[in-house]
């Protein structure tokens, strides 16, 4: 068999080409079963740069399944809270061009937002704290409702079911210590000789 | 002698130093109002114990409970407490923040204090109590509590102890005239801080040689002692933190790292001398030394100002010309921040308060164009590349940002100052560094908010899943009897039926005497309803109106029935 083999340079090639196929083959077979990756890895990382506010302006139920729809070629500004910074984050993601924001789904608002209860005009239906998705409302029938601020991410979902009205979306507070240095303004475009003092007035 | 270190760049802007030194340390009268802000340091700010109307002395302490995190802050002098409300701060948002105002009385009485005479005999940790009692924060500008760097470490021990004596900044001169008139207090700061860390090996004064009478009066003082003097060339900015620890040393904290992570400490002079006023006299951080200089102010003079001095007051004193003033800067022209209020107060860490003239620091040029000249490199002590960190600023490519280093931008201006364009470098750091902190957070929020969304989605699924389960566990226990059920019917004749019915007829029936005893019950019900209606109806009657009337008389109709049914029965039963 060997001998014969050995004579025919042809089968010989064929031989060896065949046999290292089936072992590489197999071992890739192998790898692709054993180091199967679980779930899309994009989609986490999509998921990771959307706001988590689980507001549902985007039309899907929560952060995950948008990151999921955009995974299948959803479009990327779907997303008010996040606005123009998450959209810009995930095309860099994507590696796509960056659209504005989709205005359909909602306007990008300028200063967070958190949900504030009345409480005294709180008739205790728990409708809202059904509604929340981060279990932000704190409460139980009949009694007052209140809003754990800290947990809240402003998504307004809340303030649609409340037969009452009582709830107030509040603009964050802005103190000191939430404050930073704002860019500075850029110029660019004036001449520099019109801000600049006049020789006469100089000198 | 020992060796010095040259750190990598820096600027030489005019000093400006020597007009502020032409007098001694002054003393401006008592304001009439003080304004004391409760958050004056690094840190969470603590609560206030006083109320509106309430006395208070000098050296009263205004807030509840101090620990490291959140120090006290107390009156500056004694008075009335007459508003706790938000109010101008010095900051550089311009913005209110809770203060706590008093009407002085002049009388300037001192709360009772009591120092220690001999603090070697004391535990160090007692000292450090001491110390956050009387609300020391690092007085060098950044407001850090200063038992906190004092705290002993468990990893690394202090082995070097550096004071901070270099002020570089232009202008300032308030460490200078301290150590030049108060050098014992200050010695015996150093002093009291090297036994709070157990006698450090080597101590260190690191000091600019633009301050010969500073270094011959520590000099001459020290001079029995362990403490080292050491000078070295003016050169902006030697006195950063991590700066003089490298001019020192030779030695560089590590990036995000601490000077404790080398085994040294550094404090600046005005918190030594406020250390040795808490310890040897009892006495808590009140007033600090503060230059008034600038062109716009007729006297340049360094004042021992009380805490809570509206800046009004002391440049009322100081021949202040409002006109001539370009800018009212509170720090030095480097890397201090411009007032937009007079009315706000000296605090903690106000080191210098500098009204310029127009000639003096003219309003900022218009930016123009990067022109990638690599001055700024140049000059950047912490050896960044400030070029790259401005492109980046501008893209707001944080991930870059971080990459290049920014957080170890120490903020000294050096590069906005030699830059030939004019461009605000270092505001483009401090407000890229603003959100990539203000990122962070969002991102410890948003993680936070996805961890809850999948729990409660979770919650949801398994009580949903209960409820299936138990519908099924029902659906099958019906099915279950309905099938015994037609089993037993399947397999009985009716006359079983009838004969099973009967006897369960016959055991709910109870004995006459029971049924007599009920009936009995019943009747007397019925009779006290039937007087109470009688009653209703005699009062409608009266005072009713005509549907009133009619509905009693109808229910006294029903009641009679009731009772009348009733003693049928009783009859019937009895027969």
């Amino acid at each position: 068999m060997i001998d014969a083999i050995a004579q025919q340079p042809m089968l010989a090639a064929l031989f060896a080409l065949v046999s290292l196929g089936i072992v590489f083959g197999g071992l890739l077979g192998f790898a692709a079963e054993k180091f199967k990756l679980k779930g899309d890895p994009i989609i986490e990382q999509i998921d990771n740069l959307l706001p988590q506010t689980q507001c549902g302006q985007c039309g899907f139920p929560g952060c995950r399944p948008y990151a999921q729809s955009i995974a299948d070629g959803d479009a990327i500004n779907k997303c008010p809270p996040g606005g123009q910074a998450t959209i810009n984050a995930i095309a860099n993601l994507l590696d796509v061009p960056a659209p504005a924001l989709d205005e359909e789904h909602g306007e990008e608002e300028e200063i967070k937002t958190i949900a504030y209860i009345r409480e005294d005009e709180c008739i205790g239906c728990t409708k809202c704290i059904q509604a929340c998705p981060v279990d932000a409302i704190l409460g139980a029938a009949k009694l007052m409702h209140t809003v754990i601020v800290s947990e809240c991410t402003g998504c307004d979902l809340c303030v649609e079911p409340c037969p009452v009205d009582c709830i107030d979306m509040l603009p964050v507070i802005q103190g000191i210590v939430q404050w930073h240095w704002p860019s500075p303004a850029s110029n660019i475009d004036l001449i520099a000789t019109s801000k600049m003092p006049r020789r006469e007035d100089a000198a | 002698m020992s060796r010095i270190w040259e750190i990598p760049g820096g600027v030489h802007p005019p000093e400006n130093k020597q007009q502020s030194m032409t007098r001694s340390i002054g003393h401006l009268p008592l304001p009439a109002t003080l304004v004391i802000p409760l958050h004056q340091h690094i840190g969470a700010p603590a609560k206030v114990a006083v109320t509106v109307g309430q006395t208070v002395l000098k050296g009263q302490k205004l807030t509840d409970a101090s620990n490291l995190n959140n120090l006290p802050v107390h009156a500056s002098s004694s008075g009335t407490v007459i508003a706790i409300d938000d109010k101008p701060v010095a900051h550089p948002s311009g913005l209110n923040a809770l203060c706590v105002t008093i009407a002085t009385d002049g009388k300037d009485q001192w709360i009772e204090h009591a120092g220690i005479s001999d603090f070697r005999q004391c535990d160090p940790h007692n000292l450090l109590q001491m110390i956050t009692e009387a609300g020391i924060a690092g007085m060098g500008g950044a407001g850090f509590p200063a038992a906190i760097k004092l705290s002993p470490s468990n990893d690394k021990p202090v082995d070097t102890f550096i004071i901070n004596a270099t002020e570089c900044e232009p202008y300032i001169t308030a460490d200078d005239a301290a150590m030049q008139e108060k050098t014992q207090d200050l010695i015996q700061g150093i002093e009291i801080v090297g036994h709070i860390l157990n006698n450090p090996s080597r101590v260190l004064v690191g000091i600019e040689n633009n301050k010969p009478q500073a270094i011959v009066a520590l000099r001459s003082h020290i001079k029995e002692r362990s403490i080292e003097v050491v000078s070295f060339p003016t050169k902006y900015p030697s006195g950063g933190e991590k700066q003089l620890i490298y001019i020192l040393t030779g030695r560089e904290v590590p990036s995000g790292g601490l000077p404790s992570d080398l085994g040294m400490v550094c404090l600046n002079i005005g918190t030594l001398i406020a250390i040795k006023r808490a310890i040897i006299d009892g006495e808590p951080l009140i007033s600090r030394i503060t230059t008034v200089t600038g062109e716009a102010c007729g006297v340049n003079r360094n004042y021992d100002v009380l805490i809570g001095t509206p800046i009004s007051h002391l440049l009322a004193h100081n021949e202040f010309d409002e006109r001539n003033c370009s800018r009212l800067i509170m720090g030095g022209p480097m890397m201090g921040f411009s007032l937009t209020s007079t009315e706000v107060p000296v605090v903690k860490t106000t080191n210098c308060i500098l009204a310029s003239s127009y000639s003096e620091i003219p309003s900022d040029l218009p930016a123009q164009a990067c022109i990638r000249c690599g001055l700024c490199a140049e000059v950047c002590p912490a050896s960044l590349l400030p070029q790259q960190l401005f492109w980046y600023a501008q893209a707001k490519d944080q991930e870059r940002l971080e990459a290049h280093n920014l957080f170890d931008c120490i903020e000294c201006g050096a590069c906005s100052y030699v830059c030939p364009s004019n461009i605000p470098l270092v505001q483009h750091y401090r407000s890229s560094k603003g959100e990539i902190r203000k990122a962070n957070i969002d991102k410890i929020d948003s993680d936070n908010a996805r961890q809850r969304f999948e729990f409660r989605k979770l919650r949801l699924e398994q009580a949903d899943e209960q409820r299936q389960v138990k519908r099924e566990a029902r659906r099958l226990a019906t099915e279950q009897a309905r099938a015994t059920n037609s089993t037993v019917q399947s397999g009985s004749s009716a006359a079983d039926i009838i004969a099973a019915a009967q006897q369960r007829a016959m055991t709910k029936q109870s004995t006459p005497e029971q049924q007599k005893a009920k009936f009995e019950r019943a009747l007397l019900a019925a009779q006290s309803r039937l007087e109470e209606a009688e009653n209703r109806l005699t009062e409608a009657t009266a005072h009713g109106t005509a549907e009133q009337q009619a509905r009693c008389s109808a229910s006294l109709e029903s009641a009679r029935q009731k009772v009348d049914q009733t003693q049928n029965r009783l009859k019937e039963l009895s027969d």
